[in-house]
């Protein structure tokens, strides 16, 4: 059913990035920056946990539980940049930044959706991504206009998770069908927004937007990096080995 | 003079502040228990931050990734507390770093599964409090204040870890299994927490005296055990401690002897998680450095514009 | 250079029409980083509407009730915070 797809693949980017984010816990660069970094996660568990329940409404069998912890890499449909590792703290901020402005401007024209439960979801979402923005902005300024050394890390970190930022703007049959329905996002009409913050951004700290080349493709079919596997493995390991438990 | 004036003040239940005159010794007493109350909190979020990324459901997670934010927020209190005193936060993580500061043993402790998450939240926290809430008494007003706020916050804390003890107690038979081990690796090092008996601790008499503590290990320890026996029968688990028995005439739990081989070996560094709760502490502090020097640079280049 | 960040004092607003009240202190770099540290450390639990963040050393301090003779009159600041001596370049243990 293409609105519960739609649903996971909003869902799937939350429960992803927040993930990858909560393993930061106790390896923050200051105990302040640790907290930071673990409500960043906890709002997207938040926002991953609603859009779950609401896939839970429309499928009529599956638990949001279900949902996180039952499928399989196949069948997650998270953004390829949400599954990319921690790495060092510019890796991350890059990552979140990347992602916050993307998300920003999602859940800015999510929020008027005809689907009544979307629109409160992303209306929501917003009031917190404005927040992740600000933050992860912040972050890539001092980076880049910080040190050398932090100049030179921060730079490595956009030229490697460029490829994966063209994802955010693909529309295939399900996006077009949604978006025709008044109920989705046109996510290309989302790139010169994009484009815009990214660049300004990148301006003011001295780093150089890199070249547009090849990107990565295919997570709105459940294909994805390796990198989700393991993720995945960890993540679910526990209800999968004890299938008949309630926690 | 001054001592007298300070003494009087401690006698009547008025607070000392970070610029009133004390005593050398009190002074240091303080910068030692506060600090080594911020990095308990700060070393604490490593056994718990262990389950976060395999917690068995998206509320559960949630729950766990929220309670050890606050531990570090309780760290970041504490550390602000002792700061008052004089000293800076370098100097606090270097002490920590070069094991001339320590951190309470409980968690130089593995957490194996996850229901060593219900006994930490039951028993650690649970323990915690007991100690904390008689410190919101503390004569030392920054402190008292931090042990306030953290109370307030810990409530939950405690809750959460015994609502998992009892869900897996009356689960499958692999999980009450589960949670039974847990509880038997977790009691007697969580009992410990409280330190060596009153008799065995030397620091016991300066304290009480200037009302740092405002109760003994011992009275402490007892008063958890009481509260805790209780709870652990309501859920089905059991204690183990043979010689667990109640004292009509004490109007008390007796219980059995600690391990005090174990308490010190531990408390000296040979534990089993000591050497990799530190390294941990220390790779995260050397790896964040670019990161501390780049913020520091950047706000001094806003400075000069 | 050391690895000591600037102090900043924290006030919060917890409801519109209420004044300021003093939280406690955060470590930062630069105003923002004060800002968002303040919000994550303070207002974790909705505790907040308005945040100030005031650098410690900005402060200034009346004398204790005491009067003279019982306070360490050697500077008019909140606490004794280490950071609000300059040390000369090059000096260590101190």
């Amino acid at each position: 059913m293409d609105l519960l797809k739609y649903t996971l693949r909003i869902a799937d980017s939350s429960i992803i990035l927040g993930q990858r984010l909560s393993s930061w816990c106790s390896k923050g660069p200051t105990l302040e920056e640790d907290i930071a970094l673990s409500n960043l996660s906890l709002d997207l568990f938040g926002q991953a946990n609603a859009l779950l329940e609401y896939a839970s409404e429309l499928d009529g069998t599956k638990s949001a539980d279900d949902f996180a912890f039952k499928r399989n890499e196949r069948e997650f449909y998270n953004l390829q940049l949400t599954e990319q590792l921690n790495g060092h703290f510019g890796d991350t901020i890059v990552r979140h930044f990347f992602f916050s402005v993307y998300s920003f401007l999602f859940y800015s024209k999510l929020s008027n959706s005809k689907d009544e439960t979307l629109a409160a979801i992303a209306a929501k979402s917003l009031k917190e991504i404005k927040y992740h923005l600000t933050h992860s902005k912040s972050w890539v300024v001092r980076l880049g206009d910080g040190t050398e050394e932090s100049n030179k890390r921060i730079q490595k970190s956009l030229n490697n998770l460029w490829q994966f930022t063209g994802e955010f703007f693909e529309m295939d049959e399900i996006d077009q069908k949604m978006y025709k329905e008044g109920i989705g996002v046109n996510n290309s009409s989302l790139k010169s927004e994009w484009d815009k913050i990214v660049n300004t951004t990148l301006k003011q700290s001295n780093l150089i937007r890199p070249k547009d080349g090849y990107m990565q493709s295919g997570s709105k079919n459940g294909m994805h990096t390796e990198h989700l596997g393991h993720l995945l493995s960890e993540m679910q390991f526990l209800p999968r080995a004890y299938p008949d438990a309630k926690w | 003079m001054n001592e007298l004036i300070f003494q009087e003040r401690i006698d009547s239940e008025r607070k000392i502040e970070p610029k009133d005159w004390m005593p050398d010794d009190y002074r240091k007493h303080l910068i030692r228990q506060i600090s080594q109350h911020a990095h308990s909190e700060v070393i604490g979020m490593q056994p718990e931050g262990n389950w976060i990324s395999r917690a068995p459901s998206l509320r559960a997670k949630m729950i766990l990734l929220a309670k050890v934010q606050d531990e570090a927020g309780h760290g970041l209190y504490l550390y602000s507390a002792c700061e008052t005193l004089g000293i800076s936060r370098e100097e606090l993580v270097n002490q920590l770093h070069q094991e001339k500061a320590k951190y309470s043993s409980i968690f130089n402790y593995p957490t194996l599964s996850w229901a060593d998450m219900g006994a930490i939240g039951w028993l650690v926290d649970g323990a915690a409090i007991v100690n904390q809430v008689s410190l919101q008494r503390t004569s030392y007003g920054p402190y008292s204040r931090g042990m306030i706020k953290i109370c307030k916050e810990e409530s939950f804390h405690q809750r959460q870890g015994y609502e998992i003890m009892a869900e897996m107690a009356k689960g499958t038979s692999e999980q009450k299994e589960m949670a039974q081990d847990a509880l038997n690796r977790f009691w007697w090092p969580s009992i410990m927490m409280f330190g060596p008996h009153d008799a065995d601790s030397p620091r016991t008499g300066n304290a009480m005296k200037w009302k740092i503590k405002r109760q003994t290990n011992d009275e402490l320890r007892q008063s958890f055990i009481d509260k805790t026996v209780h709870q652990a029968e309501i859920i089905g688990l059991t204690i183990p401690d043979p010689e667990l028995k109640w004292n009509e005439e004490r109007g008390h739990y007796d219980f059995g002897e600690m391990n005090w081989d174990e308490f010190w070996n531990v408390v000296n560094g040979n534990g089993p998680c000591n050497k990799q709760r530190l390294d941990h502490h220390k790779k995260a502090h050397e790896e964040g450095r670019w990161v501390r020097e780049a913020a520091k640079s950047y706000a001094q280049k806003q400075l000069k514009k | 250079m050391t690895d000591n960040s600037t102090i900043w004092e924290v006030f919060i607003q917890s409801k519109n029409g209420l004044a300021h009240k003093h939280a406690g202190n955060v470590h930062a770099d630069d105003k923002e980083m004060a800002l968002q540290n303040a919000r994550d450390l303070y207002t974790r639990r909705n505790e907040g509407s308005c945040i100030w963040v005031v650098k410690s050393e900005h402060i200034v301090s009346s004398e204790s009730e005491d009067g003279e003779a019982f306070f360490d009159p050697s500077n008019d600041k909140m606490y004794r915070h280490p950071t609000f001596y300059s040390m000369p370049d090059g000096s260590k243990h101190i």
